[in-house]
């Protein structure tokens, strides 16, 4: 119910539906009440407003005790329910399945770092095979980050210095959102990634092919860039065909003349664009806000250079 | 920052009498400092507001646009701080509460004059320090999380001062009116003679005395975190920040009954006045102003179901949470019931106390989803959670506020408000508000999340219908100014009593004189003898 | 502060009763959130009190209790004196309490320069800084209680209090006790860990 438009993803994980359930119980219960009160709020303030003025006679009333006492019992009762129906979908959304496969979360300005069981690990996308459960063991590197998956109707909030986790059983195949729920800095808003939840086979798949690249790793630079590229969440915030998005397009950017915001202008070369992605504050592009995060601790210098590698190309 | 109000028609010897700058700065007067906060936080609501368009104008489109993207995260804090700190929390118990309970109670002004004018003078000076720190502003959201408020702008150090002292104020706001309600009653005022709005703020000011030194606390902490470098918050140096959090919302919990027991309040004036028919059920009225200031205390924990505090926390704050449901559901059936075969008059009084239940009603229910720990996992930090707020702070809080402004307008500047004017503002803004935030309980249950700058392109539709609905808000409200300062000059003469209230102040002239009342009156009644009583007395209990 | 209502009013002790109580009640929740940051931290990291606690100098810290114990012994008969009309002996009261105050904050402030000397910050870590705040903040306190003495003894030489009006003393005379008490509660927490 949540979503209002695609009323089928409810049905996206094994809890989706339940949380569904309570939300459609709740809404039941709240809108037999708002149009009880609401009903008798206009309908008395219309059938007992002053006409033309002339103040009628009203009875005296002070109170009466047993509709009072009715109405604290009536909805004390359906508060209790509410909240032990809340209770019990809430313990089976924190209670995770013996035998979930469990990935580790690392959250940082601004991106989601996935790292599956068998050490690979990929930014901002996170791909599983459906119906298989997960279990998120989740930290945060510098501040508070929240993991929320609207159509999983779940939500945790990703503390440094800690962990916190959130465990879900994919019932469709798709692609899903990921949004940072709890504000964590300039870049909050564009702090979102993506679960791709596939089909059993396509899912072994994509496992073997990661594999074989890894293994291989015969690829050239370029074939080996641009994956980087792609798995690095790049292209969240830099087109590659010359549209400004957050950050400026890469489209044409190697041997470019770029202009900074401190007025300064420089040729994009092989230093600067290591620079950038290695320490990516230490010069901004006029126009645009340092909100990207270092990739220092996630690219090894050969990653560097094959990415560079594959810009070269991107004429 | 204040605009000396302008002197009205009042008469010799009204409180507004004496004109100078002087006299108004060092007042001892309890009318004029309620006055001095009435100009000041209305400011501050015009100015939060003005920067609540500008995010509304941001969000027009999902992409950049307009300002950057921390340029939005700094005006998102600065309005969440704005509105909260200086409107919000003092709006209607500092201003309304400062001018009207000494009247209401029979008194000739609060129990100690010099501590309400300090008070005033502390919340300048807090403001003051706010607006220092705005010279690099900070972008941490009115809720200062750590460890991100630790590293962010320094300013976040110059701000806990700031807030410090308004905090300051507010606690001795409250401690003067608890003292002034307990001693300062006329002879014949038992406590159940009182009117309901001195109920309600003697529950407020006892939540202002309990609740806020902990955020002042929390303040001290934050900035000596940031000064002297100790770690009690941040992770890295073996502190929690859910402790912050902890103490955060022991005080900004209680505190958002700070802002709604008042206009409550308000309402349960409003009313048995324009139905002319007793207040139903008085006493499960100012029972549940108490239940709610005692139940308030102990739900803060309904902020954190998924901050990672614990399953079990979680489900007994769930549990104590519904229950302040209860008191306010009875507050809203003694409300409606009291209409119940009354001799309605709509005017704007009572339509903007009409609206405040209409809207409170649904931020109330919708609080259900809130309150409920599965449904609050995917709402929480969402737009869902933005329109709730809105509903029970704008639709309630301020809808009181306006009841209030729009009741004693009459007794405060001695000058009646245009009703026609008055009326076209309260339709643009009930249609603007719902316009404006009930789009975002669709968009908080699509999972869009409040804080966003940027967005995904499918929220876009929603948005644009609550940008466009701020316009009209935004309309109403500047026609509803318009009317205040055009009616201090041109609004005609008010009678002393032009609704038939029979509360005390309204058996005192308009504007009232500086020593309130001639005679301090004796009571003998109730104030809501609205209606045919079997052996009725002439118009209650007018003493004059 | 609450001398404002002043002899005018017949209530006037009830309201600067009920004024001060209310007082004690905000600042009781002031203290009340560093008492539960410091129970929290001491549950996480017992080892750590244990160890930090031991730097910290007992017979200063049990002097100054003594010291502030006295202070309110004094500061007792000053009350019990000018309820009595006994100005001479009331002045006398507060001067003594006055110079306990002293007392304290000159070990206190021995204390930390001594810290300091050894490197103990308050960043040093959370026991250090637990223990800055909190007998800074208490000190801030006996610095504010001192001063209103200060105004006491002036107002006393004018010959304001007398057996019938001594609002002032006695409400300063709560408040002082209250800071004594909070005092009782920070030298066992801090150096009597166990």
């Amino acid at each position: 119910m949540p979503d209002v438009y695609p009323l089928t993803s409810g049905d996206a994980t094994l809890i989706a539906h339940s949380v569904d359930g309570v939300f459609i119980f709740i809404l039941a219960i709240a809108s037999f009440f708002f149009l009880l009160t609401q009903g008798f709020l206009i309908y008395f303030a219309l059938k007992y407003r002053r006409r033309k003025g002339i103040e009628q006679p009203t009875p005296y009333i002070t109170g009466n005790t047993v509709l009072e006492i009715v109405w604290v019992i009536i909805p004390s009762l359906l508060l209790v329910a509410i909240f032990g129906y809340g209770m019990v979908v809430f313990l089976r959304m924190r209670t995770p399945i013996p035998g979930a496969m469990e990935v580790q979360v690392t959250a940082s300005q601004f991106q989601w770092s996935f790292k599956y069981p068998d050490g690979r690990t990929a930014l901002n996308e996170l791909r599983l095979p459906v119906g298989k459960p997960v279990k998120l063991i989740m930290t945060s590197k510098d501040v508070i980050h929240g993991f929320f998956v609207p159509a999983y109707r779940q939500k945790q909030d990703v503390l440094p210095g800690r962990y916190t986790y959130l465990w879900f059983l994919p019932r469709q195949a798709g692609s899903f959102d990921l949004y940072c729920s709890q504000y964590c800095g300039t870049g909050h808003s564009i702090m979102r990634g993506k679960i791709l939840v596939m089909p059993v086979a396509d899912y072994q798949a994509w496992e073997e092919r990661e594999e074989q690249k890894q293994k291989g790793a015969a690829a050239s630079p370029v074939e080996k860039g641009e994956k980087l590229f792609q798995d690095s969440g790049c292209l969240g915030c830099h087109s590659i065909d010359g549209t400004p998005k957050v950050g400026p397009t890469l489209k044409g950017i190697f041997g470019s003349t770029v202009v900074l915001d401190n007025g300064k202008t420089l040729t994009a070369d092989e230093e600067y664009l290591r620079e950038s992605i290695v320490d990516p504050n230490a010069k901004i592009v006029k126009g645009y806000q340092p909100v990207m995060p270092t990739f220092k601790a996630t690219l090894k210098d050969d990653d560097v250079a094959a990415i560079i590698a594959y810009l070269k190309t991107l004429k | 920052m204040d605009h000396a109000p302008e002197a009205t028609a009042g008469h010799h010897g009204s409180y507004l009498a004496e004109k100078t700058l002087r006299s108004w700065a060092l007042t001892l007067d309890h009318k004029r400092i309620g006055v001095l906060y009435i100009c000041t936080t209305l400011f501050f609501f015009l100015v939060g507001g003005v920067v609540a368009l500008l995010l509304r104008l941001k969000l027009l489109t999902p992409g950049p646009a307009l300002f950057s993207d921390h340029t939005y995260n700094v005006l998102f804090t600065i309005h969440g701080a704005i509105m909260i700190f200086l409107f919000v929390i003092p709006a209607i118990p500092s201003s309304l509460g400062n001018f009207f309970i000494p009247l209401m109670i029979g008194a000739r002004d609060v129990v100690f004059p010099r501590l309400n004018l300090f008070s005033y003078w502390c919340f300048v000076a807090g403001i003051v320090v706010i607006l220092g720190s705005l010279v690099s502003p900070m972008d941490t959201g009115w809720t200062f999380y750590t460890p991100y408020s630790e590293q962010t702008s320094a300013a976040v150090t110059v701000l806990s001062g700031g807030l410090f002292l308004v905090g300051l104020s507010s606690i001795l706001t409250g401690l003067n009116f608890i003292v002034t309600i307990h001693t300062m009653r006329a002879p014949g005022m038992t406590w159940y003679r009182m009117p309901l709005f001195i109920w309600a703020m003697y529950a407020t000011s006892v939540i202002q005395v309990l609740a806020t030194p902990v955020i002042g606390i929390t303040f001290i902490l934050l900035a000596a975190e940031r000064v002297l470098g100790i770690g009690f918050f941040d992770p890295a140096k073996g502190g929690d920040p859910l402790l912050f959090q902890h103490f955060f919302w022991f005080y900004s919990h209680p505190v958002v009954y700070v802002m709604i027991l008042p206009a409550m309040g308000i309402i349960s004036e409003v009313v048995p006045v324009f139905s002319r028919k007793p207040i139903f059920g008085y006493r499960a009225i100012a029972y549940s102003a108490l239940a709610i200031a005692f139940i308030g205390f102990l739900v803060w924990g309904h902020h954190m179901f998924v901050s990672g505090m614990g399953t079990l926390a979680g489900i007994v704050f769930s549990f104590l949470t519904f229950f302040v449901a209860v008191p306010t559901g009875v507050k809203i059936f003694n409300w409606i019931a009291t209409l119940y075969r009354g001799s309605i008059s709509l005017d704007s009084p009572m339509l903007y106390a009409l609206t405040f239940i209409f809207l409170f009603i649904i931020g109330g229910l919708t609080g259900l989803f809130l309150g409920s720990l599965a449904t609050d996992v995917h709402v929480h930090d969402t737009y869902f959670l933005v329109a709730h707020f809105h509903y029970t702070m704008m639709g309630g809080t301020v809808m009181g506020l306006f009841a209030g402004l729009h009741y004693w307008f009459p007794k405060v500047t001695g000058r009646m408000l245009n009703e026609k004017l008055a009326k076209y503002a309260w339709g643009l803004i009930l249609v603007g508000f719902n316009l404006t935030f009930f789009p975002m309980f669709i968009l908080g249950m699509q999972g869009m999340p409040r804080r966003y700058a940027e967005y995904p392109a499918k929220y876009q539709g929603l948005n644009i219908v609550a940008t466009v609905g701020s316009w009209v808000l935004a309309l109403g409200v500047f026609l509803m100014f318009l009317n205040f300062i055009r009616s201090l000059r041109r609004g005609g003469l008010a009678p002393d009593n032009p609704w038939r209230g029979l509360t005390l102040e309204w058996s005192t002239s308009s504007p009232p004189p500086e020593e309130n009342f001639a005679e301090i009156p004796t009571v003998s009644e109730w104030p809501y003898n609205y209606g045919e009583k079997p052996e009725r007395r002439t118009e209650g209990k007018r003493e004059r | 502060m609450s001398a404002d209502a002043g002899n005018k009013h017949a209530g006037a002790p009830v309201s600067a009763r009920l004024g001060i109580w209310a007082f004690l009640a905000t600042e009781l929740l002031l203290f009340g959130g560093l008492f539960t940051a410091y129970t929290v931290f001491r549950i996480s990291y017992p080892d750590l009190f244990h160890l930090q606690h031991l730097k910290l100098n007992r017979i200063l810290g049990a002097s100054n209790t003594v010291i502030l114990l006295t202070s309110s012994l004094s500061m007792a008969l000053a009350i019990a004196a000018i309820r009595q009309g006994q100005r001479k002996l009331m002045e006398i009261g507060v001067a003594t309490t006055l110079f306990c105050g002293a007392c304290f904050l000159g070990i206190k402030y021995l204390e930390w320069s001594e810290d300091f000397a050894r490197g103990l910050f308050p960043r040093s870590n959370l026991f250090f800084g637990l223990y800055f705040v909190m007998t800074g903040l208490h000190g801030l306190h006996v610095i504010l209680g001192m001063a209103v003495m200060v105004w006491l003894l002036i107002k006393g030489r004018q010959g304001v209090f007398s057996g019938d009006y001594n609002t002032p003393v006695e409400i300063t005379g709560l408040y002082w006790h209250f800071v004594d008490i909070i005092w009782i509660y920070l030298f066992p927490l801090f150096y009597l860990v166990g």
